[in-house]
């Protein structure tokens, strides 16, 4: 408990992110959003197009 | 991948550095050849399936271009070709490479697999193992044989769209494949000329390097005779029509002239760049004709679900 406690009362060293990395993560993580988003339609899109079948899968 | 380049953490990596990770302008020829393949494939496709194989078969092949940039940074950083890549330049760490070439090598395949069929997934999970694994990681260090062998990799697209529609594989496609395959030795090693102090620099044994101008020379020659005859071949057998024929007899011989210039050049480079040249336009021109015979012969009728 001692040593926990000790952990918990040093001060966080935390990596500050420039304005730069700020906006270049910013860009990425709308990226990904944009291309699981597009899957999502694309999966939704194929289910329509296929209809029953989309669970059949030929060689 | 002994040379790390790895900035600081955390990334400042943006959207373009992974698109240019994904080579769009090679991703730009495999999507062509395979709408192709795809497209002069008997029997039916929706276009919406259609359209799903494509951006499968785009990102396939943007992840390997990635997964090709996260090992080969330690060469691409030595060549002012590719000396701006991201991964040389340090605008991205070779891990995020990685983790983002597997990423979407992952998903391409088993989306294709899905929502297309089996077959062209694992004709896809092929293609991209092959250019990581037998060119990029053993080949291309090793032999200057590397393009010869590994130009399999980036003939496949054609196959894999054929087999997107019909689900097997057949003849016509892997003619395409020949072409292609027979394509690439001329091409890059007509670049590789103008290019071997680049190739030296780095440690890639490219056939100027190992075994002088004039070999390579002789070989461009002999594979362009080989190539030339190819690619009337899909008239030939009767797959492609009168036009189509007419361009890949021109086009043959205006390459196996250029070929020749290039045997005989015995200083500089300037048959060189443009047999580089020519030969981008001369694939192009083939597969745009098959695709222009495919429109001219009921291109609707082949859509309709």
């Amino acid at each position: 408990m001692t040593a926990m406690s000790e952990a918990m009362d040093e001060p966080q060293t935390r990596i500050k992110l420039t304005e730069q990395q700020l906006r270049a993560r910013r860009a990425r993580s709308i990226a990904i959003a944009v291309s699981l988003g597009a899957l999502v339609v694309l999966f939704y899109i194929v289910t329509l197009v296929k209809g029953p079948g989309v669970l059949v899968r030929p060689l | 991948m002994s040379v790390t380049f790895a900035p600081a953490e955390p990334s400042i990596a943006g959207v373009g550095d992974y698109i240019a990770l994904m080579k769009p302008r090679v991703m730009s020829l495999v999507v062509f050849t395979a709408f192709v393949g795809l497209l002069i494939a008997p029997g039916h496709l929706h276009p919406v399936i259609g359209l799903t194989a494509l951006i499968c078969i785009a990102v396939g092949a943007g992840a390997a271009g990635a997964l090709n940039m996260w090992y080969d940074a330690d060469i691409d950083a030595r060549m002012a070709r590719t000396a701006a890549r991201p991964i040389p330049a340090g605008r991205l760490a070779p891990g995020e490479a990685l983790a983002f070439g597997l990423t979407l090598a992952g998903f391409s395949v088993v989306v294709l697999g899905l929502l297309v069929n089996l077959i062209a997934a694992a004709l896809l999970a092929l293609t991209i193992a092959f250019y990581v694994v037998v060119y990029t990681m053993w080949l291309k260090r090793t032999t200057p044989q590397n393009i010869v062998i590994g130009g399999a990799a980036g003939a496949l697209p054609p196959i894999i769209g054929w087999v997107a529609t019909t689900g097997s594989v057949a003849v016509e496609p892997v003619v395409l494949f020949l072409i292609i395959f027979f394509w690439t030795p001329p091409h890059f090693w007509a670049l590789s000329l103008y290019r071997a102090d680049d190739y030296a620099r780095a440690g890639v044994p490219m056939l100027p390097v190992v075994a002088g101008e004039q070999p390579t020379r002789r070989q461009i020659l002999l594979h362009t005779l080989v190539l030339a005859p190819l690619g009337t071949a899909p008239w030939l057998l009767g797959y492609a029509g009168p036009l189509y024929g007419v361009v890949a007899v021109v086009t043959g011989a205006a390459i196996i002239a250029l070929a020749l210039r290039v045997r005989a050049e015995q200083r500089g480079y300037a048959a060189s760049k443009q047999m580089f040249a020519f030969s981008i336009l001369y694939l192009f021109l083939l597969f745009a004709m098959l695709l222009a015979d495919r429109f001219s012969g009921g291109l609707f009728g082949h859509w309709a679900a």
